[in-house]
């Protein structure tokens, strides 16, 4: 009798508790409703008259801003940018690490990792569902799918004038800038890369490690593949991998990655496939990923065999030259011994770069509007972020001032890298952006890495590159 | 008589009750999904960009865009090579190990510990074992670093360039990580077996590998098979460790791509017509290639 007692009891217990889960979910949803209705009666489409004088759009609308939202919500992928509004908006208070106040209004950041595209695959999932986002960061390689999106309210819904951001460089905007020409994003941040030298070997190669010496044997590609050979036969690499020069050629096409829906491979690509099959065959670089042990061996003064890396104003302080628990370069790195000299290179680019939107559910206008004005056009805040944080700005006339002072770099050996920066960041020209470029760039380097290692012909390597971009893309041709 | 037969019947009841968190976990987790993912591969159902196109009903179109891919079959060639590579070896070594810690003249000692240890593998994570051997084969890694320093050879191998290479390490590390599971189920299946044929066999005069192979092998036929269909199954799903070493690109040129990190794929764009229809592919095939391995072994499926 107890044993059935016993029996009944648990098997109540199974039932209830399997009656319970169910019950549990229905009234969740509800939640995340009511912020997203708030902002929802804003005209996400409307045009903007300032930024390119394109013929076909008519003149703003009074623009009228949606504010007083309960929580200002901000979608991005590592703590950059919240160091970033914490050090330089005035108005921001830090509660915990996820949360914070601005006045009255709190904040709450939602950060998602990049890693396996999950912060992409977050952001769209509640973008589409209209949770109520008030401002996302994007990165320049998928910047055109938010910005051709009607998820992303034009800079001049949000009352900001062309004139307040004309300091900014061309470039960041046109990264942003939808295929109407209107403006969907802003960035405190300027990318451009320059070449990365390492001193000792361009003293034993070339004979001296003076940046115009050097920049005179890396003029051109022509001049930079005979060096090349010179490294080679002194027992050095060029470059670490093909992957270092990729995003040269890449930032200097003509022609986009689609045209009409097919996709199309630029003449200047296919040099980067010419040339770098040349240096792997000649023993001048080889195939490593980006970001690999192998790729980044190069860094240390205990392999110093790579004679250049190209990277931007990050990319030497930080991933070149990683940081001691101090903030002192770390030892062993060539950067802590000053082992390295900037010159311009063959061509100009840009890496990275971080854009700051705002959704079409913001409900915070004005806030978003205010961080905007604060991190990215206001000079004393910019210069202040330039000194604390190493950045490059995204201010004309600051940077330029700037490149004009006595600064100097320990890692690139007293050298001022800003006078750099300044003159390639004004050659660069992103009109051949598509919202295809994240897919495209990353299959076309993983299908010719296949050509390079001689597992794979150029016509099928490329084969392999058209079905991997139509996996992602099934609406592309080829 | 009479009360006999109505306790039954309330078992039978209590059995139900007892049955529905697996019934209802499953109905949610495998059943409903299964027959969605049918239902999407009809359609056509993706995202460009932000803009979600579909979904369209377009009948069998997706099979057809399947299989008019010649890569399918490069992928399913691929996935059944890496699996051989890894299960030739894992059951000729679980069968060894078997025998040898079943066999109760041999005594061994400590084989609890042994046990164990073969069998820790497993717990490890394949993204965790992934990462470990593509540090270890690298080029600047300990095992080239050995290679130059014993003069085999005078500059690295690119381990993750070599097609042959590439497959055999995804072999190899799905060895390393199955072979103390199918080490422990095939022990099990010797250990069901009676001693006395054993017995039996020494008093006939049978030497030891008379008693593998007359006694041992044939009586350990449907654990035997129970182990090759699973792991038939597990290697069709081949994921993790070919992901993780390759980065998710099945490199070199597409030679360790298996069908479900080619399924993965197709997820990036929210492709559910697509990647529901190699699902559904997919399904199909495990089911005829476990029909095939019960046929060829001639296992009943009403046989206790």
């Amino acid at each position: 009798m107890k044993k059935r007692l016993l029996a009944l009891t648990m098997a109540m217990i199974m039932v209830a508790g399997t009656m319970a889960a169910c019950g549990g979910n229905t009234d969740q949803p509800a939640d995340n409703q009511g912020a997203a209705n708030q902002g929802g009666g804003e005209d996400p489409g409307t045009p903007d008259p300032g930024v390119e004088p394109d013929p076909g759009v008519e003149p703003a609308p009074e623009v009228e801003l949606v504010t007083g939202g309960d929580t200002l919500t901000i979608y991005c992928w590592n703590d950059e940018f919240k160091s970033r509004v914490t050090d330089h908006y005035a108005d921001y208070t830090a509660v915990d690490a996820t949360h914070g106040t601005i006045g009255d209004t709190p904040v709450e950041w939602i950060i998602t990792p990049n890693e396996g595209n999950g912060y992409q695959n977050k952001l769209d999932e509640d973008l589409l569902n209209g949770v109520g986002i008030d401002l996302f960061l994007i990165e320049a390689d998928y910047a055109l799918k938010y910005v051709d999106a009607e998820y992303t309210l034009p800079i001049s819904a949000l009352g900001i004038e062309p004139s307040e951001y004309a300091d900014q460089y061309q470039y960041t905007k046109d990264i942003v800038t939808d295929s109407n020409g209107v403006l969907k994003g802003l960035s405190w941040q300027g990318c451009p890369c320059v070449m990365f030298y390492n001193r000792s070997i361009a003293t034993e190669v070339l004979g001296s490690d003076d940046p115009d010496t050097v920049q005179a044997a890396v003029k051109d590609w022509d001049t930079f593949n005979e060096t090349a050979a010179q490294m080679v036969d002194a027992g050095y690499y060029m470059t670490s991998s093909v992957a270092d020069t990729y995003r040269v050629y890449q930032n200097n096409v003509t022609t986009p990655w689609v045209v009409d829906g097919k996709i199309n491979i630029d003449a200047n690509l296919e040099k980067w496939v010419e040339d770098s099959m040349a240096m792997v065959e000649a023993k001048e670089t080889r195939t490593h990923d980006l970001w690999s042990d192998d790729w980044s061996a190069g860094f240390m003064t205990a392999n110093n065999n790579v004679f250049c890396y190209f990277g931007p104003a990050w990319f030497i302080n930080y991933s070149m030259t990683p940081r001691d628990d101090d903030g002192n370069p770390q030892a062993g790195t060539i950067g802590a011994i000053g082992g390295w000299g900037a010159c311009v290179g063959p061509q100009s680019c840009y890496w990275g770069g971080t854009w700051i939107c705002a959704a079409s559910t913001c409900d915070n206008m004005d806030l978003v509007a205010d961080i905007m004005r604060e991190l990215t056009m206001n000079p004393d805040v910019m210069t202040e972020i330039v000194e604390a944080d190493d950045d490059f700005v995204n201010n004309q006339p600051a940077m330029e001032a700037m490149a004009k002072t006595d600064y100097t770099s320990d890692i690139l050996g007293g050298q001022n890298p800003l006078p750099l920066y300044c003159e390639g960041v004004l050659t660069l020209d992103l009109s051949n952006l598509t919202a295809y470029d994240q897919a495209c760039n990353e299959e076309f380097q993983k299908a010719m890495k296949d050509y390079f290692d001689g597992n794979a012909t150029y016509e099928e390597a490329l084969e392999r590159f058209y079905n991997a971009v139509q996996t992602k893309h099934p609406e592309l041709t080829y | 008589m009479k009360s006999k037969k109505s306790k039954v019947v309330a078992f039978n009841k209590w059995g139900y009750i007892f049955l529905i968190p697996f019934v209802v976990v499953y109905s949610i987790f495998q059943l409903i999904p299964l027959f969605t993912t049918i239902y999407n591969s009809f359609f056509e159902n993706y995202r460009s960009g932000l803009t979600v196109i579909g979904p369209t009903f377009i009948g069998i179109d997706n099979f057809g865009k399947l299989f008019s891919d010649k890569n399918i079959w490069i992928y399913f060639g691929n996935t059944m090579l890496m699996w051989i590579i890894g299960f030739l070896p894992q059951i000729l070594i679980s069968l060894l190990l078997g025998a040898w810690f079943s066999d109760n003249r041999l005594r061994l000692k400590a084989s609890g510990f042994f046990k164990t240890v073969i069998y820790l593998p497993n717990l490890i994570m394949a993204s965790a074992f992934s990462l470990l051997f593509f540090a270890l084969l690298s080029d600047g890694g300990p095992i080239n670093s050995i290679l130059i320093a014993l003069h085999l050879r005078t500059e690295p191998f690119h381990f993750f360039s070599s097609i042959t290479a590439s497959r055999v390490i995804v072999g190899f590390i799905n060895f390393l990580m199955w072979f103390g599971n199918t080490t422990i189920l095939l022990m099990a299946g010797m250990l069901g077996i009676d001693t006395s044929l054993y017995e039996a066999a020494e008093v006939d005069g049978a030497n030891s590998r008379q008693k593998f192979f007359r006694v041992t092998l044939p009586l350990l036929r449907p654990i035997l098979i129970y182990v090759v269909i699973t792991s038939l199954i597990g290697g069709l799903q081949m994921f993790d460790v070919p992901q993780i070493l390759t980065k998710g690109a099945g490199s070199p040129a597409g030679s360790t791509m298996t069908l479900i990190m080619h399924l993965n794929q197709h997820l990036y764009s929210k492709n559910l017509g697509m990647g529901g229809a190699l699902s559904v592919v997919l399904f199909v095939l495990t089911g005829i290639l476990s029909i095939i391995v019960f046929k060829m072994s001639g296992f009943k499926l009403e046989d206790d």
